[in-house]
């Protein structure tokens, strides 16, 4: 008589994730892989506000207004949230299809009826939607193995699609997509004010103190002033022109991607058929519309399992727990249960494996586990991949 | 140490994120889940007439003939799609709470739960409630969209058994 010796590991489902993502605060944060342009914008953004902070404000709060370093502040405060919240959030990630989904709703039958030359892709599948009287043309994801939605683009960076795909920001480490592009748009609008804020008190102090001392003293007197206004100088022509950019886009409902392709240029009378003909209603639309949730589980738990049969006396055992009968039961996938079934035993089973695993768990194994029986790795990493 | 073979099983015990799931199953269920083997599957696809706002097609698929009612399949649909356009309605309650999270510059989602979160913890609901009442009687599963990342509603068709409920 021999039972199964359970040793559990749990573990969150950023952690199996597909995609060229990094994820921080387990699973809580979630960036694009190369992040040093990220940290360039922090200390540009930190730094120049340390220096207004330490040279400007003492001067201005008193000779002026003490009004003055609080809004910064406040303007600060604004800028790092919303920066932080483009950057660490979903963009709107479209998970990829589990197989049996990509079966049925993918492209069928050209592969196999060997239309296509060995090591060739089949040419790209294509879905016609009419939107609004207008024919959009949904494009098959041979990453993600979706057609995807409309205004959905795969990133090459992150290897990802992503819903209402605007562009990869290296600046902010992440792709602007559905899901953060309103921070996004307020992070640039924020720092647009921000950098003409700290520009324009620069310039009155130095013009201040240049009354009281002399232009080359007042130099002298404050370097920090001079590294601020270079800083200021060069970021507001990059920030504000961005901030211009987007406020137009956003009054048509279009994204950056959709632009640069000339999606709705309006050749061949094409119109962009999301936009609701108002700005002030694109506006809304856009800047105060739903928060759509993420779609990746991130921080949701797997619980992987390692099984060994372990042999036990015959025991008074099983009467105790009258479930120990059901491990018998397919719900925990051998080499016998067909492929199709391993994956889609899935987010449902919860409550059941915790009380299957309670008793299993409980009997005292006699000893150290025996040597897994073969052929079993090659089938974990199956199970594993065809997850996802 | 632990043994290197091993078999994942997929789970999801409870998400730190704002799905919680309803532990507590019906026997039947249970059953079905536990010893059904799965025929095949159908999935619902989205429909993007009305453009990018979620909703669902109407359209009875064959698979599902012998299952179910064209009627009750339409019902289940119709109302998931009304969820939905609850949770992605635009007008001056989500105005409202998009000023005041922008005011709060979005910290006040670290303590609330946005208007969409609620109502998808409405749709989870009516989805275990329809599975119980509707869907698992006749062999049948649906699965929550969000778990497929709003792209489909996947329904799961098991083997029947004994005149179709499990054992």
């Amino acid at each position: 008589m021999s039972a199964i010796m359970v040793s559990k590991k749990v573990l969150r489902k950023w952690e199996k994730l597909p995609g060229k993502n990094t994820f921080c605060c387990d699973g809580r944060v979630m960036m694009a892989r190369q992040k040093g342009v990220f940290y360039l914008t922090l200390f540009l953004i930190v730094g120049t506000c340390a220096l207004f902070f330490a040279f400007e404000c003492p001067y201005l709060a008193v000779h002026l207004s003490p009004a003055i370093p609080v809004f910064a502040i406040v303007l600060f405060f604004f800028v790092m949230a919303t920066l932080l919240r483009t950057s660490f959030s979903d963009p709107g990630v479209l998970p990829r299809a589990l197989p049996d989904e990509a079966t049925f709703s993918g492209p069928r039958g050209e592969a196999a009826n060997g239309n296509v030359p060995a090591g060739q892709r089949p040419p790209p599948r294509i879905r016609n939607v009419q939107i609004n009287n207008q024919i959009v043309k949904l494009k098959y994801c041979y990453t993600c193995k979706i057609f995807r939605p409309p205004r959905a683009s795969h990133c090459g960076i992150c290897d990802n699609c992503v819903e209402r795909f605007d562009h990869h920001c290296p600046w902010v480490g992440n792709c602007v997509g559905k899901r953060n592009y309103r921070y996004f748009y307020l992070f640039t609008l924020s720092l647009s004010l921000l950098t003409i804020y700290i520009f324009t008190f620069d310039i009155v102090h130095v013009v201040l103190r240049s009354v009281d001392s002399g232009f080359v003293n007042t130099l002298k007197d404050t370097p920090g002033t001079v590294l601020e206004v270079v800083v200021c100088f060069f970021t507001l022509w990059s920030v504000v022109g961005l901030t211009g950019f987007h406020t137009y886009l956003v009054s048509l409902n279009q994204t950056t991607n959709e632009d640069i392709k000339g999606s709705w240029s309006g050749k061949n009378r094409v119109q962009n058929p999301y936009s609701h003909r108002n700005i002030m209603k694109n506006c809304c639309e856009v800047l105060c519309g739903p928060m759509h949730p993420s779609a990746l589980d991130r921080r949701g738990e797997l619980i992987e399992l390692a099984l060994a049969p372990v042999p036990i006396p015959a025991s008074k055992n099983n009467k105790e727990n009258p479930q120990t009968t059901k491990t018998t039961a397919p719900l925990i996938p051998n080499e016998h249960t067909p492929d199709d079934v391993k994956s889609s035993i899935a987010p449902e089973t919860e409550g059941d494996v915790e009380e299957k695993l309670s008793p299993l768990e409980n009997k005292p194994p006699p000893s150290e586990p025996p040597t897994p029986p073969p052929a079993d790795p090659a089938e974990t990493t199956a199970v594993l991949e065809e997850a996802f | 140490m632990r043994p290197r073979s091993g078999l994942l099983i997929q789970d999801t015990i409870q998400s730190g994120s704002r799905r919680t799931f309803n532990m507590a199953e019906t026997h039947s269920l249970q059953d079905m889940r536990q010893q059904a083997a799965i025929a095949s599957k159908v999935f619902v696809q989205r429909d993007y007439s009305t453009g990018t706002t979620c909703q669902f097609q109407m359209k009875f698929l064959p698979e599902l003939e012998n299952r179910i009612d064209k009627q009750q399949f339409e019902e289940t649909v119709r109302t998931l799609n009304n969820l939905y356009a609850e949770a992605e309605k635009i007008g001056g309650k989500s105005y409202l709470e998009g000023c005041l999270a922008c005011l709060t510059a979005y910290t006040i989602f670290l303590c609330m739960e946005t208007h969409y979160e609620k109502v998808l913890k409405k749709i989870a609901k009516y989805i275990h409630e329809q599975n119980d009442k509707v869907y698992a009687p006749r062999g049948m599963l649906i699965t929550d969209p969000i778990e497929r990342g709003l792209r489909v509603i996947e329904i799961t068709i098991y083997e029947d058994r004994n005149g179709g409920n499990g054992r």
